[in-house]
């Protein structure tokens, strides 16, 4: 059992280059999703506040669609 | 097809669609990277370093796929003048230049075993290293201006103008001598590599493909709520009073 895991890692000797090549491109997917949520996640947040706070003259805009 | 195009539309759809991109790529990857490592046999030539394949090949094929749907969105944009086109080509830029780079390092690691180099100068990696540097001289070329409708404008054209180099690539291994291997996949005469190989490898293309649509929509997303904004600020600017302080200057409460 803990031979067919090794032998898996071990990648018939090319684990240096397998791993790496498997786990950049996991590291820069997942990171490009994370990136975009949150940009997402603080435009919206920015929308929201510019919504609920009042305008120089006091009138009323929040809230109204576009 | 206009009736969608509209960016309330867009938030509507997009809203819909995002937990099913989410979920099938989870899936699709999983499966393609269970059979890919798991299942699918070592190969006869290259042994056990065939499994880079399962992410190279699919993150070179989104790096045309990337571009040819940017230089797409970029063509709407121009001709037909759809906002939506435009924050369409902006979105997919960024994950295109990913799955370039990736293209191009997974490569590079499947290179130094089974070519005994990192890097040639060949005609498919020199291609696809331009198509990198396209992706970022559009990236670049859209934020360099201060007004966002002519970065845009001056963008797409290099998208279109760039969009030569996809059919540079594709037929760059039949064109010249390289060390690069022939397309085993898209063939005239079908796939010439085993089934045991070629599932894995198609279950990683599609889920990277609804992938990059999940990216995208968050994107586009994120577009439409910054115009929103800026379109808030610009009210917000007009219906401040304009204050002089006595030196003529016009005092702005933009922030």
């Amino acid at each position: 059992m803990t031979d067919s895991i090794a032998a898996f890692f071990a990648m018939g000797g090319y684990a240096f280059y397998v791993w790496p090549s498997l786990g950049l491109t996991a590291v820069v997917m997942v990171g490009l999703l994370w990136s975009s949520w949150r940009g997402l996640r603080s435009a919206e947040g920015t929308l929201e506040s510019l919504r609920a706070a009042p305008t120089p003259q006091g009138t009323e805009a929040s809230g109204r669609p576009e | 097809m206009h009736r969608f195009a509209n960016p309330n539309r867009f938030m509507q759809i997009s809203g819909a669609l995002l937990p099913w991109t989410a979920a099938s790529t989870v899936l699709l990857v999983a499966a393609g990277l269970y059979l890919g490592l798991f299942r699918a046999p070592p190969d006869y030539q290259q042994g056990e370093s065939v499994r880079i394949m399962y992410v190279h090949v699919p993150t070179s094929w989104m790096a045309m796929f990337c571009y040819t749907f940017l230089a797409g969105s970029a063509a709407v944009g121009l001709i037909w003048k759809h906002p939506l086109a435009d924050l369409s080509a902006k979105a997919a830029a960024p994950i295109g230049a990913c799955f370039t780079l990736l293209a191009l390092a997974t490569g590079s690691l499947w290179g130094k075993p089974m070519w005994g180099t990192w890097w040639e100068w060949d005609a498919r990696l020199t291609s696809v290293l331009v198509l990198f540097f396209l992706y970022l001289g559009y990236i670049a070329l859209v934020n360099a201006f201060d007004d966002p409708t002519r970065g845009v404008r001056a963008g797409s054209i290099l998208a279109l103008v760039g969009f030569v180099n996809v059919p540079i690539i594709k037929f760059s291994v039949d064109w010249w001598n390289t060390l690069h291997q022939p397309a085993s996949v898209f063939r005239m005469d079908g796939p010439t590599i085993h089934t045991s190989m070629l599932i894995p490898l198609l279950l990683m293309g599609v889920g990277f493909t609804t992938y990059f649509f999940w990216v995208w929509m968050l994107r586009v997303r994120t577009e439409i709520v910054a115009g929103k904004i800026r379109a808030h600020r610009r009210r917000q600017v007009q219906r401040a009073p304009v204050d002089f302080a006595g030196d003529g200057r016009a005092v702005s409460t933009e922030g």
